[in-house]
């Protein structure tokens, strides 16, 4: 069975470097990477490869460990990212152990910002080319190695799972075996994607191999951001404002909600608790076990501070003034040029007809099952931070501003993730696990969220508005398209370099604007609104909404056009991929099939952007007019996600982003009064349970096309407007905010009933 | 404020005596104390399921209970409801590859246990029925289910 270790277990405080590489006198290889993706391997054990982190160690006794460069939160990437790398390594699985990195800038991800993180469905996609050049660097060592041993030329030797061997006289030696002696030859040469395995070679990728964390999620021995113990461990809890507040810590200290004073006399009375410490957003109780600090949390008398922007946010009075803004074109906001193409205004004025529709989307939140925590210690001018999170870097960076300690003195240690669906992108638990280490300097000092901390305090998911124009020729053709977004920037927030950058055009929150329908001209557009609230990424994050309006909107078009809808998206797509898709997806659910009555199917196709992977999808609802509920009987996913390297885990991805979908589509919202959201833990934050989940049919579509792609998401989106298409299908009813709530159906059943009145 | 007393209880076969404030949610007596952290913390109040052990073979919400009824209780948690992760649910979970971030599966697993003692050979609908007090917010469900039906059908063959 394959092992992993973390750099955070309770026996093990900090796997170093030096640990990595003592797990045998054997090779241990980092790579520098140069532009290009030009790869230098480093012997990191030779005497001045002493500050290069390794990315593989081959042991005497043959272990390979290969390490994992960011988080696992579910997605998979534990294996898949290992994978790679010892598939071109020519690795006996068997014998490859998984370690968990420190953090370094060897492990930066190129297409993510090129930081130590995830997010994005990034990992597959970043790492595809340096895990699989690293191995296949890595195996060129083995063999020049091996080769050289037994004085025969390099291109006789060659490789099977953990061993080289010599062709012309049936010598082999194992990986074992030759990491005693082996040293990275001088002049390595560079490999390129050309000297790696064809596909049909692979023996790993596309295999579904068994993931290697999954035996200590039976058994309890998962080490999560929450389960951290350290000797003489302190817990702490933090009493937050009323108004929702969780800022970024990098830009934003949340002081403009914190507090103004405390009266901690009845807290400081209970046992156990041992320290209050003002924070500039809350305050927190520190004390010898959790329990005790929740109750002096609870017996805190604080006075918040008022007045702020965030205080006077209403989400229901926002979403009106988002909606006049999106649909008075005259108001201008920010375009990102490459995405725009002719000139959409022009044909707008001179149309034969012009279809428009605004629709609207609540806030929702993530509430990963494992609430928001971090462990910090602070000793010796040093700080050591175990956090559940999506970004090594950032992490250390927010560790550098708030304690001073030098980026080079802090070490980041990521336990499993709890789920993480962009929430632990944040960095306010982070923030706080530093903060109170500097407190509590010389102990390690672990805060953990309440679940009410956790929902009345994220970065939801922005509330937006987004007025969509199609302008109509006389053929009957689509010959414009107009999406505009209004609503608040997560960009802004918490990646200031990113809104630099792109001028204020928020690249996140507008994210899947871009549709590939051939539409010879095409506007859109982002229209900023502060709201003083914090809003951040989630699960598909601004594709959730986005694609709900756009794939919403081609069905209102084609009901102008007298069109049925797969048939006037596969008359307007240039994607051959796409087209694929929507094919296959319109065959598995037998399209044209009528329904029996009090039964339709409604259609929604996703480009997926950078994560290359189409996805259509078709859902077959009932509804219920005297309740308003709405309900999703079957669903059928058609999907190509190029190379799948792990094709069972990638379609679990894609039926769990069905879930997602269907509860952010039906029900999941975050409203908030005053500043403050009105939802508090699950009872009044409903998320699925097993007796809503509908049948759910999935089709990988294998186009053969050899890139990586990312699944994480692609699933979520296409729910809301195939839900909403299905509904109209069914009753002519067009919905057009979600979530489609029970209150929302029945008020839309009422003005149609009106209407036919 | 309330002193701590200490509370005997048994943990997975084993007496132990804890020391803790009376009002102590078992959960975080688990946790902390006894330095179990197979249960997981996901919401204090009964609504997820992720603090699921069983209380004299009971499923119960260990969030919900003060340790201070815990006393001379029998306790089970994931971590001993198998020596060394052979239980058929352990099993079928992993031939079924469930766990996608596997935070509330220890809670799953403990809540399918307790099905598979009362009822054996649960159809699909008891078995819904029966999960439905747990969330899983990444949604294996569709996993879940296969795994307990799988570790029906072995436990029988």
């Amino acid at each position: 069975m394959n092992t992993f270790t973390h750099n955070a277990t309770a026996s093990n405080t900090g796997m170093s470097r030096r640990d990595f590489l003592k797990t045998g006198t054997g090779l241990a290889i980092g790579f520098i990477v140069g532009p290009g993706l030009l790869m230098q391997a480093v012997d990191a054990n030779a005497a001045g490869g002493a500050q290069i982190n390794a990315w593989v160690n081959i042991a005497t006794d043959g272990t390979v460990s290969i390490m994992l460069p960011s988080s696992e939160m579910g997605q998979g990437i534990m294996t898949s990212l290992p994978l790679m790398f010892a598939e071109e390594l020519d690795a006996d699985w068997a014998k490859v152990k998984v370690v968990q990195a420190d953090v370094d800038s060897i492990f930066n991800n190129p297409v993510h910002f090129n930081v130590q993180g995830i997010g994005g469905s990034r990992s597959v996609r970043g790492y595809w080319p340096i895990m699989r050049l690293a191995g296949g660097q890595a195996r060129y060592v083995l063999l020049v190695n091996a080769a050289q041993r037994w004085g025969v030329p390099v291109e006789q030797c060659s490789t099977v799972p953990g061993k080289v061997l010599h062709q012309g006289s049936g010598r082999e030696m194992s990986y074992g075996e030759i990491a005693a002696f082996a040293k990275v030859p001088a002049d390595m040469p560079q490999l390129t994607e050309n000297d790696l395995k064809q596909r049909s070679e692979w023996r790993l990728i596309g295999r579904d191999t068994p993931r290697v964390e999954v035996p200590t999620k039976v058994n309890g021995t998962a080490v999560y951001g929450i389960d951290i113990q350290l000797p003489g461990m302190l817990y702490a809890s933090i009493q937050r404002p009323p108004v929702a507040t969780c800022p970024y810590p990098i830009y934003n200290d949340g002081a403009e909600n914190g507090p103004v004073s405390v009266d901690d006399a009845e807290a400081l009375k209970i046992e156990g608790v041992t320290q209050v410490v003002m924070l500039p957003h809350g305050v927190a109780v520190i004390g010898t076990d959790y329990w005790a600090t929740v109750k002096g949390k609870r017996a805190l008398k604080v006075v918040w501070k008022t007045g702020s922007l965030g205080s006077k946010y209403e989400t229901e009075a926002k979403l009106r003034e988002y909606g006049a803004l999106a649909s008075d074109t005259s108001k201008k906001g920010r375009s990102l040029a490459p995405w725009n193409t002719g000139n959409a205004e022009a044909e707008f004025n001179g149309a034969a007809k012009v279809v428009s529709a605004l629709y609207l989307n609540d806030h929702v939140h993530h509430a990963c099952m494992e609430p928001f925590n971090g462990t910090g210690w602070l000793r010796n001018g040093e700080l050591d931070l175990w956090v559940p999170t999506q970004g090594q870097t950032w992490a250390r960076d927010v560790g550098n501003k708030i304690t001073g300690v030098a980026k080079e003195k802090i070490r980041i240690h990521t336990p499993l993730l709890g789920g993480g669906f962009g929430a632990k992108v944040e960095q306010i638990f982070t923030g706080e696990a530093a903060m109170l280490a500097k407190a509590v300097e010389g102990k390690p000092v672990k805060i953990i969220w309440s679940r009410e901390d956790d929902v009345k305090h994220g970065a939801y998911r922005p509330a937006t508005a987004q007025y969509m124009r199609a302008a109509i020729g006389a053929d009957g053709k689509v010959t414009a398209w107009s999406h505009r977004v209004a609503g608040d920037s997560v960009f802004l927030r918490s990646r200031k370099f990113a809104w630099d950058k792109l001028q204020g055009f928020d690249g996140i929150v507008a994210v899947g604007v871009a549709t590939p329908y051939g539409i010879p001209n095409k506007h859109h557009e982002y229209l900023y609104q502060e709201s003083g609230i914090a809003v951040g990424y989630w699960n598909a994050i601004g594709n959730g909404y986005t694609l709900y309006a756009i794939e919403s909107f081609v069905d209102e078009v084609a009901l102008a056009l007298g069109k049925d809808p797969l048939a006037l998206r596969l008359e307007m797509m240039t994607d051959k991929r796409s087209k694929a898709v929507l094919e296959e997806v319109g065959r598995m659910s037998e399209w044209s099939r009528p329904r029996p009555a009090g039964r339709a199917l409604g259609l929604a196709y996703n480009f997926g952007g950078e994560w290359n992977a189409p996805i259509a999808e078709v859902v077959e609802v009932s509804l219920d007019k005297a309740t308003g509920a709405i309900k999703v009987h079957k669903v059928w996913a058609a999907v190509d996600p190029a190379v799948a390297v792990q094709p069972a885990h990638l379609t679990q991805q894609i039926e769990t982003g069905i879930i997602w979908g269907l509860s952010a589509a039906l029900r999941e919202r975050i409203t908030i009064n005053h500043g403050e959201v009105q939802q508090s833990n699950f009872y009044d934050y409903p998320v699925p349970r097993m007796d809503e989940i509908p049948e759910i049919e999935i089709k990988l579509i294998d186009s053969g096309v050899l890139q990586p792609s990312g699944a994480g998401q692609i699933g979520v989106p296409p729910m809301a407007p195939a839900i909403a298409n299905a509904v109209f299908r069914l009753t002519g009813m067009r919905l057009r905010a979600i979530p489609m709530l029970p209150e929302r159906v029945k008020m839309a059943l009422a003005e149609q009933g009106s209407k036919v009145a | 404020m309330a002193a701590t007393t200490t509370t005997s209880l048994t943990v997975n076969g084993k007496r132990q005596a804890v020391t803790a404030d009376p009002d102590t949610p078992l959960l975080w007596v688990l946790r902390e104390n006894l330095k179990l952290t197979g249960t997981k913390f996901g919401c204090g109040v009964g609504q997820c399921g992720a603090c699921m052990v069983h209380v004299d073979g009971q499923s119960v919400f260990s969030c919900l209970l003060p340790v201070k009824d815990m006393a001379n209780r029998s306790i089970t948690t994931i971590e001993g409801l198998s020596a060394d992760g052979s239980h058929a649910l352990q099993k079928a979970w992993i031939a079924e590859q469930v766990p996608q971030c596997g935070y509330c599966q220890s809670g799953q697993i403990m809540r399918a246990a307790d099905l598979l003692k009362s009822n054996p050979r649960p159809t699909r609908e008891q078995i819904v029925e029966h999960m439905s007090t747990n969330i899983c917010r990444c949604g294996t469900y569709v996993r879940i289910v296969r795994a307990i039906e799988r570790a029906s059908k072995e436990a029988q063959s």
